[in-house]
C-alpha cells in the first residue's frame, strides 16, 4: 500500500531544505554580494574599515553565500572575444634560435668557413655558410642542438627541424613545438590578461581560454568594449634599439638585420628610423613603471630595469656615449634620444607626447607585462547596466505572471492535487536556483526564458502522474491503490520524456556559447528539479494527506 | 468541479482525416521549405558578421533622418529599425541599427562605433546606446555551423536513444515529427523574416525537445496498449493511447502556453523572437506528435508478436536464449 519509509521521507525533505536554503541568499541579493565582497577585501589583507564591517555582518556567517552569477546581458558589461596572433611568437623564438646557433658553428670555422643570418620568411632561420663542403657538418651540428619537446601530443619529436638547400641552412620549428610554443604563448596572454583586467579592479571579470587560439575576456560593469580593448588590445611590447640611420623614405629597403620603424612624434611626422633589429634591453626586464611628469611639466613614464636589464642597458649606455638610441613601442619609435652619459641605475624616464591618461595607461601596461602575441577581435559586445536591469525587471514580471497563471489553472483543473503540484513546483523553482548558486552558473536572460518554460513544463510529470490516477480511479480501485498505480505507471513514461529533453539540453551546452548556454543550463537543471519534485516531493505529500485525511473516494 | 479541457473519455479516430492532416503538413513544410530556399532566413549579426547598435532617446525615433545622418560615414547596407514594445516608458523611444560587416575587419573598430555614435549624438544630443554588439565574419561562420551540427546531433541522439527504448519504428515517427516541426519553424522564421539569431537555435532545440516530449508520452502508452490489446487494430490502438493521453497532451501544452505568453508579452524585446519560436513550436509540436509522429507509426506498421509477455517486451534481445 501507500508507504513511504521514515528514512525515504526524511531524506526528500532534506534534499529539498537543502536546495531551499541555497538559493537563499539570492532573494537578498546586494547585501550578500556586498558580505562577499567584503569577506574576499578583508582575506586579501585589506584594512578593515567600519564599512567594511558592516558590509561583512549584512550576512551572517553560517549561511551559504553563493550567489547565483548574473551573466552580461543581464548586469552589463564588455564581452570580447580575441584570437592571438601565435605565429607572431615565431620570430622571437627563431632569434634565440640563431644566437645558439652561431655559438655552436663558430667553433667550426676551420671547416664550414663563415656563417651569415638570411632574411627568412616568417618562423624559418635560414643560415649562410661560406664554405659548401662542410654543409653536412654544420647540419649535424644544428641537428645537435635540437631537444626533444615535452608535451602529451608530441612524443618523441625534438623542436627544430633542419635541411640544406645549397650552401644555406634551413631551421625550422617542428609542428610538435609549434603546439608547445602556441601553447605557452595563449597561457602567458591569459596571465598578462587577467593581470591588465585585475589592475583596473573590476569584479569577477571571466578570462578564458576558447578552442586553440582564442581568448574571451567578459568584464562586468566596465563601460564598452572600446574601453576594454584599449586596455588589454594593446600589446605594450617596449623595446630600446640603438639606431642606425633616420630616413623620410617609408620604402627604404633597411639592409640585413635592421628594420624600419615609423616615428610616433607628431613633431616627427614621416620621419622613420632604421634600428638594429635586435634590442638592447626589453620590456621584459622591468621591475616597475609609473606615471610622472618630465622636467618641462608634461606627462612622461618612469619605469626602472631589474638587476639584469640594468646591467645591459649600463654597459650599452657606457660604451655609445654621443649615439642615439630609439625607444620602441609596439613598432613605432616613441623617442629616440641621443645618450648623454651612461646609466647605471637601471631607472629611466619616457617622455613622448602623452596626455596625462595615456601616461597612467602605459605605466599600467608596461607593470604587468607585455602580451606575447599580437591579439585580432572576432567578436565584441557591449551591453549597458540599465538594459541589463530592464531585462531583469522584465524577465522578474514575466516569471510571476507565468507562475501564477500555472497555479490557478493547476488548481482549478486538480483541485487539492492541483494544490500539491503547486506546492512542488514552488520548491522546484526554488530548487533550481539553489542548484544553480551550487554549481556557480551563470544567469542569462535565455536563462530566464529557459526558467519561465521550466515552470510550464514541469508540471507535466504532476499532470502525467495525476492523469493516470484518473484513468485508475475508473477502473473502481480503491484510492489508495489507484494512487500507487499512478505513480507506477507514469514512471516509464516521465522518464522516457525526461531523458529526450534532457538529451537536447546536454547537447545545447556543449554546442553553445553564452546566453544559450546559460539556457541550456536552467532547462537541464529544471528536468532533474522537477522530475524529482513530481516523483517523490509530491508523492510525499499525498502520502501524508492519505495518511492523515484516509478518504474513501478521491477526486482528482 | 474541475477545469476540464477535454471531456473525459473522448473516443475521437484521430486518422480519419489522415489523408487531409498529413497532406496539410507537407503543404505546410513545401511552403515552408520554399520560402526558406527564395526568400531565406533573415540572419541576425550572430551569423551574418556585422554591427548592431541599439539606441534609446526621449526623442521619437525619426528612421529617415537616422539613416541621412549615417550617409555621409559610408557604412555600405545599412538598416534601422524603430522597436515597440509594451514595456517601454512612455518616454522612451528605441531602435536598432545593423550595420554590415565592413570589408576586410573582422569585429568593428573602435572607430566605426565612434563614427556612428559621433552622427548620431549630432542629430540627438540626448542619444544614448545601452548595447553595442559586433560579430566578424570568421566566428559567424563557424557559428552557423556549429548551430546546424547541434541540431543535426540533437536529432540523431534523439533517434538513437528511442531506437533503444522503443522499436525502430517508433524512432522513425518521432524523428519525422522533430524534422517537420523544426522545418515548419524554419519556415515561419523566413515567411515572416523574423531576426534569426543564436537563441533561435536554442529555442529550435528547445522545440525538439518538446516535441519529443509530447511523442514519448504518447508512443509509451502506445507500447503498453499494443501489450493489453493483443488482437486489437494496430489502428485502433493509437487511437485509444492517443485520447487516453488526450488530457494530458492539452494540459501541458495549455501550462507551457501560458508560462509563454507571458514572457512574450512581458519579456522584453530582446527575447520576443526567440520566445516566438518557442510558442509556436509548442504548437506545431504538439500537433504532430499527434497527427504526424502516429500516423508515420501507422503507416509503417509495428510488430505484433509479443510471444514472451514476461519478458520487458519489444526489445531486440527478447528472443535471446540466454
Amino acid at each position: 500500500m501507500l508507504q513511504i519509509s521514515v528514512f525515504n521521507r526524511v531524506l526528500i525533505w532534506l534534499t529539498v531544505a537543502v536546495g531551499l536554503m541555497l538559493a537563499m541568499p539570492n532573494g537578498f541579493y546586494t547585501s550578500v554580494e556586498k558580505h562577499n565582497d567584503a569577506a574576499k577585501l578583508i582575506e586579501a589583507g585589506a584594512q578593515a574599515t567600519p564599512e567594511l564591517e558592516a558590509d561583512l555582518a549584512g550576512w551572517p556567517e553560517f549561511l551559504p553565500s553563493s550567489l547565483v552569477n548574473l551573466g552580461l546581458d543581464l548586469r552589463g558589461g564588455a564581452h570580447l572575444l580575441a584570437e592571438v596572433q601565435v605565429e607572431d611568437v615565431y620570430d622571437d623564438r627563431m632569434d634565440g634560435y640563431w644566437l645558439e646557433i652561431r655559438d655552436a658553428l663558430r667553433g667550426q670555422r676551420d671547416t664550414i668557413g663563415t656563417i651569415r643570418r638570411q632574411n627568412a620568411p616568417r618562423g624559418e632561420l635560414r643560415i649562410k655558410v661560406s664554405n659548401p663542403a662542410g654543409i653536412e657538418q654544420a647540419l649535424q651540428t644544428v641537428r645537435g642542438l635540437a631537444t626533444p619537446v615535452v608535451s602529451l601530443t608530441g612524443v618523441g619529436a625534438t623542436d627544430i627541424q633542419a635541411r640544406a638547400q645549397g650552401d644555406l641552412i634551413i631551421v625550422e620549428m617542428s609542428d610538435a613545438e609549434k603546439i608547445a610554443t602556441n601553447d605557452r604563448t595563449i597561457q602567458q596572454s591569459l596571465e598578462i590578461i587577467r593581470r591588465r583586467v585585475d589592475e583596473v579592479g573590476t569584479r569577477e571579470p571571466t578570462i578564458q581560454r576558447q578552442g586553440e587560439r582564442r581568448i574571451l575576456i567578459q568584464v562586468p560593469g566596465i563601460g564598452s568594449a572600446a574601453e576594454l580593448k584599449a586596455l588589454i588590445g594593446t600589446t605594450a611590447k617596449l623595446t630600446f634599439h640603438p639606431v642606425v640611420s633616420q630616413t623620410s623614405n617609408p620604402d627604404e629597403a633597411p639592409g640585413p638585420r635592421n628594420i624600419l620603424v615609423p616615428s610616433i612624434d607628431p613633431q616627427e611626422r614621416g620621419v622613420f628610423y632604421i634600428l638594429e633589429q635586435s634590442p638592447v634591453v626589453t620590456g621584459e626586464e622591468l621591475s616597475d613603471s609609473q606615471p610622472a611628469f618630465d622636467q618641462n611639466g608634461s606627462p612622461a613614464v618612469t619605469f626602472r630595469f631589474n638587476a639584469g636589464g640594468a646591467r645591459k642597458f649600463g654597459i650599452y649606455t657606457a660604451e655609445n656615449v654621443g649615439s642615439p638610441f630609439a625607444i620602441v613601442l609596439d613598432n613605432e619609435v616613441i623617442s629616440a634620444p641621443v645618450i648623454r652619459e651612461a646609466i647605471s641605475g637601471g631607472s629611466g624616464q619616457i617622455s613622448g607626447n602623452f596626455t596625462v591618461e595615456e601616461s597612467t595607461n602605459l605605466a599600467v601596461l608596461l607593470r604587468a607585462g607585455a602580451l606575447p602575441a599580437e591579439m585580432t577581435f572576432l567578436e565584441e559586445r557591449t551591453i549597458g547596466p540599465e538594459l541589463g536591469q530592464d531585462s531583469i525587471d522584465a524577465g522578474k514580471v514575466a516569471c510571476i505572471v507565468a507562475f501564477a497563471m500555472v497555479l490557478v489553472f493547476m488548481f482549478l483543473s486538480y483541485g487539492t492535487f492541483g494544490i500539491f503540484a503547486n506546492i512542488a513546483l514552488i520548491l522546484n523553482v526554488g530548487m533550481i536556483f539553489g542548484l544553480l548558486s551550487l554549481i556557480g552558473a551563470t544567469l542569462t536572460l535565455p536563462g530566464i526564458a529557459g526558467i519561465v518554460l521550466t515552470i510550464g513544463m514541469a508540471v507535466d510529470a504532476n499532470v502525467l502522474i495525476f492523469e493516470r490516477i484518473r484513468e485508475e480511479l475508473k477502473s473502481a480501485k480503491g484510492p489508495a491503490r489507484a494512487i500507487e498505480l499512478g505513480y507506477e505507471k507514469a514512471l516509464s513514461a516521465i522518464l522516457d520524456a525526461n531523458i529526450t529533453t534532457f538529451i537536447t539540453a546536454v547537447i545545447l551546452f556543449a554546442m553553445g556559447s553564452g546566453p544559450v548556454r546559460g539556457f541550456a543550463i536552467t532547462l537541464g537543471l529544471g528536468i532533474l528539479t522537477s522530475v524529482f519534485t513530481a516523483i517523490f516531493v509530491t508523492r510525499v505529500i499525498i502520502v501524508m494527506w492519505y495518511d492523515r485525511k484516509r478518504p474513501k473516494t478521491i477526486e482528482v | 468541479m474541475r477545469l476540464k479541457l477535454v471531456p473525459q473519455n473522448t473516443n475521437w479516430d484521430f486518422f480519419k482525416r489522415n489523408k487531409l492532416t498529413l497532406g496539410l503538413s507537407v503543404v505546410l513544410i513545401l511552403v515552408g521549405f520554399a520560402s526558406f530556399m527564395l526568400q531565406g532566413l533573415n540572419y541576425g549579426i550572430d551569423f551574418r558578421g556585422g554591427t548592431t547598435i541599439r539606441t534609446e532617446s526621449v526623442n521619437p525615433v525619426d528612421v529617415a533622418a537616422y539613416r541621412e545622418a549615417l550617409e555621409p560615414a559610408g557604412l555600405g547596407d545599412v538598416s534601422i529599425t524603430e522597436v515597440f514594445d509594451p514595456t517601454f516608458a512612455d518616454d522612451q523611444n528605441v531602435a536598432m541599427i545593423r550595420i554590415e560587416a565592413q570589408e576586410g575587419e573582422e569585429a568593428a573598430s573602435v572607430d566605426l562605433v565612434k563614427t556612428v555614435e559621433t552622427a548620431m549624438r549630432a542629430l540627438d544630443p540626448d542619444i544614448k546606446f545601452p548595447s553595442v554588439e559586433s560579430v566578424g565574419p570568421k566566428v559567424s561562420g563557424e557559428l552557423i555551423q556549429t548551430a546546424a551540427i547541434a541540431v543535426a546531433l540533437a536529432i540523431f541522439a534523439v533517434l538513437f536513444y528511442i531506437w533503444l527504448r522503443f522499436e525502430w519504428q517508433f524512432a522513425l515517427g518521432a524523428v519525422a515529427a522533430l524534422v517537420h516541426d523544426v522545418i515548419l519553424t524554419l519556415g515561419v522564421f523566413s515567411e515572416l523574416q523574423i531576426k534569426f539569431d543564436l537563441a533561435i537555435i536554442a529555442a529550435l532545440l528547445t522545440i525538439v525537445g518538446y516535441s519529443l516530449n509530447d511523442t514519448v508520452v504518447v508512443f509509451d502508452r502506445v507500447r503498453e496498449n499494443l501489450r493489453k490489446y493483443k488482437k486489437k487494430d494496430l489502428k485502433d490502438v493509437l487511437n485509444v493511447s492517443i485520447n487516453e493521453t488526450l488530457s494530458r497532451t492539452v494540459m501541458t501544452s495549455v501550462t507551457t502556453l501560458l508560462a509563454l505568453f507571458s514572457l512574450y508579452i512581458l519579456g522584453g524585446d530582446v527575447i520576443r523572437g526567440f520566445v516566438f519560436a518557442m510558442i509556436w513550436g509548442v504548437i506545431v509540436g504538439t500537433y504532430s506528435s499527434v497527427f504526424v509522429a502516429s500516423a508515420i507509426l501507422l503507416w509503417l506498421g509495428v510488430k505484433r508478436d509479443w510471444s514472451k509477455p514476461d519478458a520487458n517486451a519489444g526489445n531486440q534481445f527478447g528472443n535471446v536464449e540466454a
